[in-house]
């Protein structure tokens, strides 16, 4: 296997610029590295012609002296986001091979930059499921294996394919969505660096709706410097998105390396949740200790309602989602099953076209926002939410940014806890309130637990500072030193 | 709460979502738990909080009523189960 897939993406744009090796050669390297990889399940769609098309342009490009910022880097693409005249599914069986008439606007801006498309990524369908075995076509498996067993391990979800395409060097990097952490657990799970932006940094416009007061694009990458990079290309304001912030896109990168010297750092004291394993709690006082080492004063703050966030976030996100998915109607494209009426039709195709997860939570979003159990349910998870969002405007008065655990634990077995719904969703207990109060956030690989694999750090910023967290990620990720990489197995 | 049988066929019927008979009273119990779980809520105080519904601040942006993008319903149609002229071919809506 050429070593051009062990580069970081900041390292193969400087390669490609220094004409060392060309696009085309770089994305060979990606697709030879994607066939051999197929007992991963990460990808539901290679596009190696349509990547080595691209990236025969991108060499164009820079021989002409017109290359984007991303010039000539392979990329994956989360089977969320809509791609004009290649099949998006969003990992359901009810789109059915719906061929998009148009690009979500954050693949076009990456495109647009110059980066190279090698194909689409598995995720949990919809992007409902932390462990990606909700997915239509199968769950992904997380390159890294426990020391003690060969078991197949989850990489987490929802973006599972998204980490774990970037974790085994399939991509240089990768677009995931996060609606309550998807796409900070999967890099915790799998040593990879994930962010989440500010809530409407990045355009939602082409990504299948999930919960839409929720979803956030972003991407998953190998360091800091390389999500910061991705994240640039990928953000900004879209007119096409009525929730899109009138921000202009940063360079994020600029603040990676940055002295955090004098910055307050916030440790919530009730994320030590109990029966929280020792090993992330004992990450969590190195990332402190990390931290006063590069000169920042850390100190412990209140978050009271987060024990709350969860269940509030399981009123909000499936009574949105209820509402989303509505269109799936099998009327204008995707599955259709035809039964004796129009209402017969409707119910068989949605009921041979979502998976058990899917419905679970479309019903519970349907009941919470039926009649009678609407103010009880609904509307009393948006007011917790509010004061969800007010614990951290607080916090934010005294510190800059918040330090936490990313995930509750190291990757699990594939099975292990698809049986039971309420053990799913607690993954998410450490990064669903960022998404509830439309915060900014960065999953970290901090080191390896006992059985060897990676445990992650979160940081918190305010919203918009993104800057702020990318310092605080960097400084983390200079002090971990983590050179983690999967044993090759596959 | 606690959902019955009854209720989940309600909901499925709402919700547009087929449910096998079979299936109705597992689900019950499914989402009962779920429910169970979520209603912890009741212990947060409430009171004069204002709901939530924007994790954003600034209003909805406003634009010319105008189009944007059309002349393409070839596309529109592309993806579509059945089509004839034109047009979205569904079941029959009226008697």
């Amino acid at each position: 296997m050429s070593d051009l897939t062990a580069l970081t993406l900041s390292k193969a744009l400087e390669g490609l610029r220094a004409r060392r090796f060309s696009a085309v050669e770089l994305t060979a390297a990606h697709i030879a590295a994607i066939e051999a990889a197929r007992s991963l399940n990460a990808f539901v769609l290679e596009t190696p012609e349509k990547a080595l098309e691209m990236a025969a342009a991108s060499d164009a490009r820079l021989a002409g002296g017109t290359a984007g910022p991303l010039e000539g880097a392979p990329l994956g693409i989360k089977d969320l986001f809509c791609t004009k005249g290649v099949r998006s599914t969003a990992g359901s069986r009810i789109l059915g091979e719906f061929i998009p008439p148009y690009e979500s606007t954050v693949t076009a801006n990456l495109w647009r930059d110059g980066a190279v498309m090698l194909g689409k990524l598995n995720m949990d369908e919809f992007a409902m499921g932390s462990s990606n075995e909700t997915s239509a076509f199968g769950s992904v498996v997380n390159p890294w294996r426990s020391r003690e067993s060969n078991r197949a391990l989850s990489p987490g979800g929802s973006s599972g394919g998204s980490a774990a395409a970037v974790a085994a060097d399939l991509v240089l990097g990768a677009t995931a969505t996060d609606t309550g952490g998807s796409i900070r657990q999967p890099a915790s799970l799998t040593g990879t660096v994930g962010v989440k932006p500010t809530y409407g940094r990045c355009s939602r416009w082409g990504i299948v709706a999930f919960a839409s007061s929720l979803d956030q694009a972003g991407p998953l990458a190998k360091t800091v410097t390389d999500g910061a990079i991705l994240l640039t290309s990928m953000s900004g304001h879209d007119p096409k998105d009525s929730t899109s912030l009138p921000a202009e896109a940063l360079d994020f990168a600029s603040f990676v390396g940055k002295s955090v010297k004098g910055l307050k750092v916030g440790v919530p004291r009730e994320y030590r949740v109990a029966d929280m394993p020792p090993e992330i709690d004992a990450l969590w006082s190195q990332g402190v200790e990390w931290l006063k080492d590069a000169g920042c004063e850390v100190v412990e703050v209140s978050l009271p309602h987060t024990k709350y966030a969860l269940p509030a976030y399981y009123i909000i996100a499936p009574a949105e989602a209820s509402s989303n998915l509505a269109r799936y109607d099998g009327m204008r494209y995707g599955l259709r099953v035809d039964g004796p009426s129009l209402n017969d039709t409707y119910e068989l195709t949605r009921a041979a076209g979502f998976g058990e997860e899917v419905k679970r939570r479309i019903l519970i979003g349907t009941y919470v926002l039926s009649a009678g159990y609407y103010d009880a349910y609904y509307l009393k998870a948006l007011k917790v939410r509010r004061r969800i969002a007010d614990d951290f405007t607080a916090a934010f008065e005294r510190v800059d940014a918040l330090l936490t655990p990313t995930a509750p634990s190291a990757a699990f077995a594939l099975g292990d806890k698809a049986a039971d719904p309420i053990a799913m969703y607690l993954n998410d207990i450490f990064t669903v309130t960022v998404n509830l109060a439309g915060l900014p956030a960065i999953s970290v690989p901090g080191g390896l637990d006992v059985s060897g694999l990676p445990l992650g750090l979160q940081v918190i910023g305010r919203a918009l500072d993104e800057g702020t967290m990318f310092s605080l990620a960097g400084a983390l990720e200079t002090a971990a030193g983590f050179r983690g990489k999967p044993e090759r197995w596959w | 709460m606690a959902l019955d049988a009854t209720t989940v066929r309600k909901v499925a019927k709402l919700a547009h979502i087929r449910v096998a008979e079979e299936r109705l009273a597992p689900l019950a119990g499914e989402l009962s738990a779920i429910l169970r779980w979520i209603e912890q809520l009741d212990e947060v105080d409430t009171e004069s909080v204002e709901p939530m519904t924007s994790a954003v601040a600034h209003g909805l942006p406003m634009r010319e009523d105008v189009v944007s993008e059309g002349g393409a319903a070839a596309a529109v149609l592309a993806n579509a189960p059945r089509t004839r002229g034109g047009f979205f071919v569904v079941p029959k809506v009226v008697e």
